[in-house]
């Protein structure tokens, strides 16, 4: 089933068909504020009428997003935001589902259910926030947070290894996957488009600021001072470039990625890597989703958008054939049908 | 035994059970069995009881799989309690049915399967059949694993082929005991194994080699005839408990207009709800294997929320894990049905044995004040209606429902008169309107005070709702002292009135006897035994089987007046009394209760409740 597509300016939509009347309650400051009004600015342009739209989310900050939409929307228990998107997308694939959640909600609390839907494709657009941190319960590490943060419960700094989201979206077979930063509205906005374009499950990771409780986490890739340096910008067709000048980029070498500057050791800018989003082996979207400072740059942009049959096409496909070929067609039928004997 | 004036004998009710290694082809035969049964127009009942090992090890205790089957010329309530006939494998299946069989019972053992190793593999000492132990039993060894080769000989079939198809030998046997007919076997034989002519050859010459080895060495004395049961005229057929539990929903989904959506996981004894219902995607169902417990349940909620006739199926640890997620289906008012399948517990507990050790969970498992309506089935073919009942209730009270079964139920079978299902009664969900300009997310009805139901793709009613308290009415978030006060006290007023849309509690018996006997769920078919047979003896007894439970329904006070003495008989160590006791404070109860992961028998229960009639 694919979304019900109507020419956009046909609809006549704009953001203030989908600001909720509630308060905002994050924050000021909170990178949320810059992500809702991307989404705000991406749902008129899709095409899709506005009571087609559902936003689903989990616990968490990230979470309280269904409220501030004026969309159909369901607020869920923690973790659970990925199943109860299924569960709204598998009763009506017409409709366009939004998935809300955060570090903690869908990497621990709900990591398992976050795997099983990428793997199965269902044709949900998910954003994750990224903060690095648990910010509603003011302050304890997440799956996310680097190896050796001081947070309320790593007093001496963690002992654990971070996930990757990327990574772990590529290795669960994920087949859309993108990278956006909180402080850059414009980018956010095309990625979200790009997302909600691509058919079966896409997974943007927003890397977004908590101010009070994991502030400046992403400072070496957002601070003006570090941003050229740590940010690389990736666009499908493109070599992989940045620094001030564009003077670097991310080379090949042997089974590795490596950062090179143009015009040192012989390299030129035909050496650098070109960007294949639509590559269906994930081997390079995999380690250019896990580059990271300070031995590299981060990639944003869309890394990996590849498509393949979803989930929900396949189940509305089979109910389709089964009724063609079925000679049932009503309970009354099953019930009768088989082994039955008759008392006159 | 033999004797040359054998003659046919007419019973009221005979209780058979097939037992053999799990490799064996029992349920095969009891099942066989059963289609003969109809074929004869007896009421019956059936119960597998098979190990939770797919395959233990051969010959042992723990790896005999058992059938039972119970038929009469009268109603049958249940699968019987100690069987007339035991058909026994080997050594091993004789072993773990010893106490199953009644003092007279016709034991037909394949002799040989009874030499050394077989008694050494099922820990018998001497040869049973030999050492006195079944004197007083009706013992026939027939040597139904050599005859068998002797049958198929001419077929030149491998050892393999050869040795699977013993099981209806044994069958043979059974059907000459009982005077049916074998060509309806047969003919199941050709269809079965239409691919492979050599199949359908060995079967049908081991089944009638079985047949006339019994009548051509006169092995019984008499043989046995049960007269067809007056069934009302209609079609029937043979369903088993989770079966049906699928059947009702599905009917449920077409009679609301509903699409059925299952979110469900895999567990013992409940996974044949999500097997039967993963069949019908010609019919629209949407039956989604979640990962887990959890996301069953919530994928549940979610397409609810969609619109969907939305249900979980489960056993008592996945209950266990679903209770955050009934909580959210409480909060947001979205009608869902969970089915728990109970089993012995806590933990893994027994996984293949009945228990009704839920019921307090089903209740009150769940963080805050969350009340759901709990309703039980009573029998097999009752879950059909059941499963319909609380999708009914669920939709139009727009609120969870716990539908209550137990493994007893879910994996017996029973004489299912077919229903049209135009004649259930009408499902009306409170659909909100296109456009209502009204439309408020928590706005409710006066009598039911269920909220609408406001589905996503509806034009002007778009709404947020969550897991959060919501402010009365307009369904914001609201953290107020006294909304949330009142807000809980509407979720559990919403739940008491539905005792005004169900049924009122019935009695069988007197309503002055001396003794109510009080049970619900899946014992209902023992109980009734019991107190029908107690009442033909001229006892004081009456029996009400509730199947509400939560709400009860509104006159249960009014009966428990009427006894002098109330015994409440339950398979767990007391739960329904504990509840009846914290709402009806001022009535003494009695209790019986058994927690073996064994069903009540009837004679135990007839002893019991004779002893309080002579208190």
């Amino acid at each position: 089933m694919e979304n019900q597509v109507i020419a956009p300016d046909e609809l006549q939509l704009s953001k203030e068909d989908f600001a909720s009347d509630q308060m905002v309650k994050w924050c000021p400051g909170c990178g949320d504020h810059a992500i809702l009004h991307a989404v705000e600015n991406v749902f008129p342009n899709l095409g899709i009428p506005k009571e087609d739209f559902v936003v689903v989310s989990g616990i968490g900050c990230s979470s309280r997003f269904p409220y501030y939409m004026n969309t159909y929307g369901i607020h869920g228990i923690h973790g659970r935001a990925a199943p109860l998107a299924t569960g709204v997308k598998l009763a009506n694939p017409k409709l366009s589902v939004w998935m809300i959640t955060g570090d903690g909600d869908s990497m621990a609390i709900g990591g398992n259910h976050f795997i099983h839907t990428i793997r199965r494709n269902i044709d949900i657009n998910i954003l994750l926030f990224n903060n690095k941190i648990y910010g509603l319960t003011k302050g304890q590490y997440s799956p996310t947070t680097p190896k050796g943060t001081k947070t309320k419960t790593s007093p001496q700094g963690t002992f654990e290894r971070p996930f990757n989201p990327g990574e772990l979206v590529i290795g669960a077979q994920g087949n859309f996957f993108a990278r956006a930063l909180d402080t850059n509205p414009k980018t956010m906005t095309k990625i979200f488009l790009e997302a909600a374009r691509h058919k079966g499950t896409s997974l943007v990771e927003v890397l977004q600021n908590c101010v009070i409780f994991a502030n400046k986490a992403h400072d070496l890739i957002t601070s003006r001072e570090t941003r050229d340096d740590y940010q690389l910008w990736i666009e499908h067709g493109k070599p992989l470039i940045f620094g001030k000048n564009n003077e670097k980029g991310i080379v090949l070498k042997g089974t590795k990625l490596e950062v090179a500057t143009i015009g040192e050791n012989g390299v030129t800018e035909k050496d650098i890597l070109v960007h294949d989003q639509y590559e269906s082996d994930p081997g390079i979207h995999m380690m250019i989703a896990r580059m990271m400072p300070p031995e590299f740059p981060v990639a944003l942009g869309v890394i990996r958008s590849v498509e393949f049959e979803t989930f929900d096409q396949t189940m509305m496909q089979t109910i389709a054939a089964e009724k063609e070929n079925s000679s049932i067609h009503s309970v009354d039928e099953l019930l009768n049908s088989g082994g039955t004997w008759t008392i006159d | 035994m033999t004797s040359m004036n054998s003659k046919v004998v007419e019973l009221d009710q005979v209780v058979i059970r097939f037992a053999g290694d799990s490799g064996d082809g029992m349920q095969l035969t009891g099942s066989l069995f059963s289609d003969s049964t109809a074929f004869a127009g007896n009421d019956f009942a059936t119960f597998p009881d098979y190990p939770s090992e797919i395959r233990a090890p051969q010959g042992t205790v723990s790896g005999v799989s058992g059938f039972q089957i119970h038929f009469g010329q009268k109603t049958v309530h249940t699968s019987g309690d100690l069987a007339d006939v035991l058909i026994a494998m080997n050594p091993a299946s004789l072993k773990a049915n010893m106490r199953w069989i009644k003092d007279d019972a016709i034991l037909i053992v394949d002799a040989d399967a009874f030499v050394e190793k077989g008694f050494e593999k099922a820990g018998y000492q001497t040869d049973p059949t030999l050492d006195g132990s079944l004197d007083k039993y009706k013992l026939i060894k027939a040597p139904i694993t050599s005859m068998t080769k002797e049958a198929v000989k001419h077929l030149n079939l491998d050892m393999k082929s050869t040795l699977k198809t013993k099981n209806m030998f044994a069958l043979g046997i059974v059907m000459y005991l009982f005077n049916r007919d074998i060509t309806l076997i047969n003919k199941y034989f050709e269809q079965k194994f239409k691919s492979n002519p050599l199949i359908v050859e060995a079967n049908k010459a081991v089944l009638a080699a079985g047949n006339n080895y019994a009548e051509t060495i006169e092995l019984f004395g008499n043989t046995y005839k049960v007269e067809p049961a007056p069934l009302e005229k209609g079609r029937y057929r043979n369903v088993t408990g989770n079966i049906a539990t699928a059947w009702g929903f599905m009917a449920a989904a077409e009679r609301s207009g509903r699409e059925l959506f299952l979110g469900s996981y895999p567990i013992t004894p409940a996974t044949e709800i999500l097997q039967e219902l993963s069949k019908y995607k010609n019919l629209s169902v949407k039956a989604f294997q979640a990962e887990d417990e959890i996301a069953g349940i919530v994928s549940t909620i979610g397409a609810s929320f969609t619109g969907s006739l939305a249900i979980t199926s489960t056993s008592g640890p996945g209950l266990s894990l679903k209770s955050e997620a009934i909580g959210l289906a409480v909060m947001t008012e979205l009608p869902i049905v969970i089915v728990d399948v109970q089993r012995g517990g806590p933990s893994t507990g027994l996984p293949t044995k009945s228990e009704q050790s839920d019921l307090m969970q089903a209740l009150y498992g769940r963080n805050g004040e969350a009340p759901v309506i709990v309703i039980a089935a009573r029998s097999s073919v009752d879950c059909f209606y059941s499963a319909y009942e609380a999708s009914k209730l669920a939709m139009e009270h727009m609120t969870p429902v716990i539908l209550l079964t137990d493994g007893s139920l879910a994996n017996g079978s029973e004489v299912f008169r077919i229903p049209k299902v135009a004649s259930l009664p009408a499902i009306t969900p409170p659909l909100a309107e296109a456009d209502d300009e009204h439309f408020k997310p928590y706005r409710r009805d006066e009598e039911k005070l269920n909220r609408k139901w406001a589905i996503p793709g509806t034009s002007g009613l778009r709404h947020r709702i969550g897991g959060l308290e919501k402010l009365d009415v307009e369904g914001t978030v609201s953290h107020d002292p006294l909304n949330h006060e009142r807000m809980t006290f509407l979720r559990e007023e919403k739940v008491m009135r539905v005792a005004n849309y169900i049924p009122e509690q019935e009695v069988l018996g007197p309503d002055n006897a001396d003794l109510l006997v009080v049970s619900w769920g899946g014992t209902y078919g023992v109980m009734l035994t019991v107190v029908e047979k107690m009442l033909e003896q001229g006892k004081s007894v009456a029996h009400t089987h509730f199947r509400h439970i939560m709400p009860l329904p509104r006159n249960t006070e009014k009966i428990f007046c009427r006894y002098k003495k109330i015994i409440v008989c339950e398979i767990n160590n007391g739960q329904f009394v504990k509840y009846l006791r914290m709402n009806f404070p001022q009535f003494k109860y009695e209790q019986y209760n058994k927690i073996q992961g064994l069903p009540f028998m009837v004679a135990e229960l007839e002893a019991k409740f004779n002893e309080l009639l002579t208190r």
